[in-house]
């Protein structure tokens, strides 16, 4: 591991601005008296990640596809207001290629959906995204009532979870450095 | 509503006394686990025990994979914030989201670490507006602000961590636990239940 460590100058250099997606979306300036705190912690940075790449592009998505995933995620990102990871979602689902029913899906606005099993994700992803403390068994119960199975409801606990996570990483790095 | 409320072993009040969780999707079966899943849940010849929880989350095996060390990391890493600071942060997301069960096992944990437990009866008697004593306050207040959906967080929250003495190391590790609690109330209060313990029925 000693060959890995991070040195000031590295964490500067491109590569992680290119490839983190919570420090892109912090917009962290090279100078920021943050940086010392981020390299001891660049493990976990690394291991975010690499959740996010579980989360969103996996190997495996199951019935969740990536397009469907980058949708979600943006809906999440809209619904807080964050727009550098909005925009980073925005990349993805442009990426997956999606069409117009997944486009429809990423606008929080959009509440009408002729698939219920669309539908079924869109409620989910609403409820997690705003209050999580209000669910209960019932709302697990409409997502196995519109055909999701319980793999892909655990895909989609995961899913909406990690973006609880990255979203306040996000917060939290802003709020730093404002006040650094 | 009515399926949650009118089932009587599921808790709604908050407790220090851990209690059983009760998965509401079906937890993968170990027999037939794949290699893959298997990996994911570090099942050895000498560990075959695996709870119901982790067993839920080898549905999605790739996710597991990568939150078990990350979780790992941002709880228990040397240097930054304190064990105890750590846990504070985790208790105060899991308030937020009236996570029954994540609250029980860290505040728990908190108790142990710092051999009082009258911060967390204040905690659970009067939840956001717990009154602590004013370096606890503090992480207490923003790891509630934090959050919230969105967060509701200010720069003077972060100006108050400072003033209580918090570095820029132990504050980035606040963030990260409290953020990490955003991720595991999640899982934790929608894939289950928390319910009595058989010997607390008996």
């Amino acid at each position: 591991m000693a060959a890995d460590s991070v040195t000031a100058n590295s964490i500067t250099a491109e590569a992680p601005e290119q490839t983190d997606v919570v420090r892109r979306a912090a917009a962290l300036p090279p100078d920021s008296p943050l940086q010392a705190a981020l390299e001891g912690r660049a493990d976990i940075l690394a291991m975010t990640q690499q959740a996010h790449d579980a989360a969103l592009v996996p190997e495996d998505p199951g019935g969740l596809s990536h397009a469907l995933r980058a949708a979600l995620a943006l809906r999440a990102a809209l619904l807080h207001e964050e727009e550098a990871l909005a925009d980073h979602y925005r990349g993805l689902l442009t990426a997956a290629s999606a069409d117009g029913a997944m486009v429809a899906l990423a606008d929080p606005a959009t509440q009408d959906f002729a698939d219920p099993r669309v539908a079924a994700f869109a409620a989910y992803t609403d409820l997690a995204s705003k209050s999580p403390k209000d669910a209960t068994a019932d709302d697990i119960e409409a997502l196995k009532a519109a055909g999701i199975g319980d793999a892909d409801i655990v895909r989609l606990a995961e899913l909406t979870a990690f973006l609880a996570y990255q979203l306040r990483v996000v917060a939290g790095l802003k709020l730093m450095q404002a006040t650094a | 509503m009515s399926t949650a409320l009118s089932d009587p072993a599921v808790l709604h009040d908050f407790t220090v006394e851990v209690p059983h969780w009760r998965p509401r999707v079906q937890p993968i079966d170990l027999a037939e686990a794949t290699p893959a899943q298997r990996d994911a849940l570090k099942v050895t010849p000498s560990n075959t025990k695996v709870s119901d929880y982790v067993l839920v989350l080898a549905n999605d095996v790739e996710t597991l994979k990568a939150r078990t060390p990350l979780f790992n990391a941002i709880m228990y890493n040397r240097g930054g914030l304190g064990r105890s600071g750590r846990e504070l942060g985790a208790v105060g997301a899991s308030v937020v989201n009236r996570c029954v069960y994540c609250a029980a096992v860290h505040a728990s944990r908190y108790n142990q670490l710092t051999k009082d437990s009258r911060q967390m009866e204040q905690v659970f008697a009067a939840g956001e507006a717990a009154a602590l004593p004013p370096r606890e306050a503090a992480i207490f207040a923003f790891a509630v602000k934090l959050s919230k959906t969105p967060s509701e967080a200010t720069e003077a929250d972060v100006l108050a961590l400072r003033e209580a003495g918090l570095e820029e190391a132990e504050i980035l590790d606040l963030v990260l636990s409290t953020a990490l609690f955003g991720w595991a109330n999640r899982l934790m209060h929608l894939l289950g239940d928390p319910v009595a313990t058989q010997a607390e029925e008996a």
